[in-house]
């Protein structure tokens, strides 16, 4: 009797959850009727909603590609999806992706090219505990060194190959999961960390022995941009048939330049455009997502070159380093260079002239970083 | 009475063995011969057990929901798609169990195909999927398919044995009635499916469970507990708690399907004879 009235219960939940599902329809975006003649547009991102995609969200929410005559859509990514696959089979219009990663999907055939570097720097550290001595490539001989994996490590044994390090013998290579914690247990000497997200969570950590938080004079920093074994990082591919067709062209011009006004607007507005991302419902914290946009915007400003423009001489370093860096396995990220329409300034060009004139500025020569304070959790 | 007595010994049991080991346990953990044999009792990689029921009382955010109420919530998402992928699974599954068990020649054709469709990699298998979000279905719909794409199997497997266990001289008894197909198998064959069925339903509603947590974070679906699983774990660096309010969240998920499931059969197994069934 009693187990009939839950099994009751538990069905009418059931029946009033599914029922929720299909009414509230989480991912659908609002009603395109009120849009009017815009253009539908997905841009393919490669993770969560955080302040690395925040000129993206910023010239959603600004309306800046709604001047352009685009509805842009943001797809968040996961953990098995690849942004340059589902650009390449169509399911996107442009997609958000790591230079040297793309490039190894361009050589298994996929068309795509780099329309738009907006990520000039890398933001790639290998973190080590201030007193290990560690603070350059050559230290890490013989330490155990944390790695992600996945094509996310070629910096990394980048800079040690070009230090004198063999990576499968000199070091113990250890995999390393999403978040910090075998640095802080001792697990490993170094830990693969980018600048803007894990390396903050490690300040977000309390130190158990002070019961204070950790500082940056805790950690010792060994940025591949310094050891010269830095690839491009963040930048958005478009189609490379669709490129053929004037309209897709003229639609990247528009959809690039909106994108340089996101990104400007985010530099000059940092934490408006946290809270952007923060409603966006990212789970991350508030102090997390300020540090996070102030990293990234290093990342993109100042742009010597106009936000955007590949610059040959770091386009050249990726690819090769991408061909001549041997990882635990032997393998390198591209067995040949780049064929095809791998890249190209054309559009970002463009884009950047009518920017201009749109009064943006596109340089961010002034720009100067703000010192962000964590709180602990990030919160 | 007795039952509600044996549950929260089991939980009270849990408690002590978690809290047991924290108290006892190396915090560095114990390596044999370079390898780790047992984990690390330290706060960070063993939060305390009140530390996780805090974490799951103080906002997740500042100025946002309780955890409690946000890992529910999610709980709750994650039970709707269990419960389409589950439903979606179980009326494919029998109805290939049927259509098999009513042509030899789709068994002997399908079942090798049935059995192989387990052997696909969900990684492979998410990201296609995730692209008919959106243009298909929504999104919420795709772990949906993942979710039935797990639970189908072992219903199809199960309820085909079912279908056939009746004795010859059963289906023979029908046949001298001039019973049709139909007849039989709603007569004959559907009832003495039904202790084969139950547990392949349960087996179906762990799969379903598993295929629409992981599909959660194989295709970034957000509003579930899965995808809350893969947003906390980042933090497990500085708020090693939060990650287990998930976890508990997604276990309580696993308890209500599975109590859910098993309630299915009480009305229909009351006068049954229940049997130990291997379908697998």
């Amino acid at each position: 009797m009693r187990l009939n009235r839950i099994f009751t219960a538990i069905a009418a939940t059931s029946a009033l959850v599914l029922a929720g599902c299909g009414t509230a329809d989480p991912a659908s975006t609002p009603a395109p009727g009120a849009s009017g003649a815009l253009t539908p547009i997905k841009l393919q991102l490669q993770w969560f909603f955080q302040a690395q995609f925040a000129g993206y969200i910023a010239a959603v929410d600004q309306g800046f590609y709604q001047e352009q005559g685009l509805d842009v859509q943001l797809l968040e990514g996961g953990v098995d999806i690849v942004p340059q696959t589902v650009l390449a089979q169509g399911r996107a219009d442009y997609a958000v992706a790591w230079v040297p990663k793309a490039l190894a999907s361009r050589e298994q055939g996929a068309g795509i090219t780099d329309v738009g570097q907006i990520f000039g720097r890398s933001g790639t550290y290998q973190v080590a505990w201030k007193d290990s001595g560690i603070t350059k490539a050559a230290d890490l001989k013989g330490k155990k060194v944390g790695n992600w994996g996945f094509g996310n490590e070629f910096e990394l044994f980048a800079g040690m190959t070009k230090a004198g390090i063999d990576p499968g013998k000199d070091v113990t290579l250890v995999q390393q999961q999403f978040d910090m914690q075998a640095l802080l247990k001792k697990e490993i000497d170094a830990a693969q960390a980018m600048s803007y997200n894990e390396y903050a969570q490690l300040l977000e950590a309390k130190n158990p022995k002070t019961g204070k938080q950790y500082t940056a004079d805790d950690f010792s920093i060994i940025d591949w941009k310094t050891e010269g074994s830095s690839m491009l990082q963040d930048a958005v591919w478009a189609n490379t048939e669709k490129l053929n067709d004037p309209a897709y062209q003229q639609q990247t011009v528009k959809f690039l330049t909106a994108t340089i006004k996101g990104w400007a607007f985010c530099r000059d507005n940092a934490e408006k455009c946290r809270d952007l991302v923060v409603a966006k419902g990212s789970k991350l914290g508030k102090s997390h997502q300020l540090w996070q946009m102030n990293e990234v915007n290093k990342l993109v400003w100042p742009a010597t070159g106009g936000i955007g423009v590949i610059d040959e001489t770091a386009w050249n370093q990726t690819v090769q380093l991408s061909q001549t860096t041997k990882n635990q396995t032997g393998d390198t990220v591209l067995t040949k260079a780049p064929e095809g329409l791998a890249y190209t300034n054309d559009y970002i060009k463009q884009a950047i002239e009518q920017a201009k004139t749109a009064g943006v500025d596109v340089n961010g020569t002034g720009f100067q970083p703000a010192t962000v304070t964590l709180n602990e959790g990030g919160s | 009475m007795r039952r509600a007595l044996a549950i929260l010994a089991g939980i009270v049991t849990l408690a002590l063995l978690w809290e047991g080991y924290k108290a006892v346990g190396d915090p560095e953990g114990t390596v044999l011969f370079g390898v780790r044999v047992l984990p690390r009792a330290d706060d960070l990689s063993m939060p305390h057990l009140w530390t996780v029921l805090q974490r799951l009382g103080r906002p997740e955010l500042a100025g946002g929901d309780p955890v409690w109420q946000v890992v529910l919530r999610a709980c709750l998402f994650t039970l709707g798609i269990t419960a389409a992928g589950f439903l979606a699974g179980t009326l494919v599954g029998l109805l290939l169990a049927m259509a098999m068990q009513r042509f030899r020649i789709v068994e002997r054709g399908l079942l090798p195909y049935v059995i192989l469709s387990q052997t696909v990699p969900l990684v492979a298998l998410a990201p296609l999927v995730a692209g008919w979000g959106g243009t298909l279905m929504p999104a919420w719909a795709t772990v949906a398919v993942i979710a039935a794409y797990l639970a189908f199997f072992p219903v199809a497997v199960g309820m085909l044995r079912g279908l056939q266990s009746p004795s010859a001289s059963g289906a023979e008894l029908m046949r001298s009635y001039a019973a049709g197909w139909w007849r039989t198998l709603v007569k004959l064959r559907f009832p003495a499916a039904l202790p084969y069925l139950f547990p392949a339903l349960r087996l179906a509603g762990a799969a379903a469970v598993v295929g629409a947590v992981v599909g959660e974070i194989s295709t970034g679906t957000r509003g579930g507990i899965g995808r809350l699983i893969i947003e906390y774990s980042r933090e497990a660096t500085s708020d090693p708690a939060k990650v287990y309010t998930a976890m508990l969240g997604a276990a309580l998920l696993g308890l209500v399907v599975a109590g859910a499931v098993s309630l299915l059969e009480v009305p229909l197994m009351r006068h049954r004879r229940h049997v130990e069934v291997v379908t697998l």
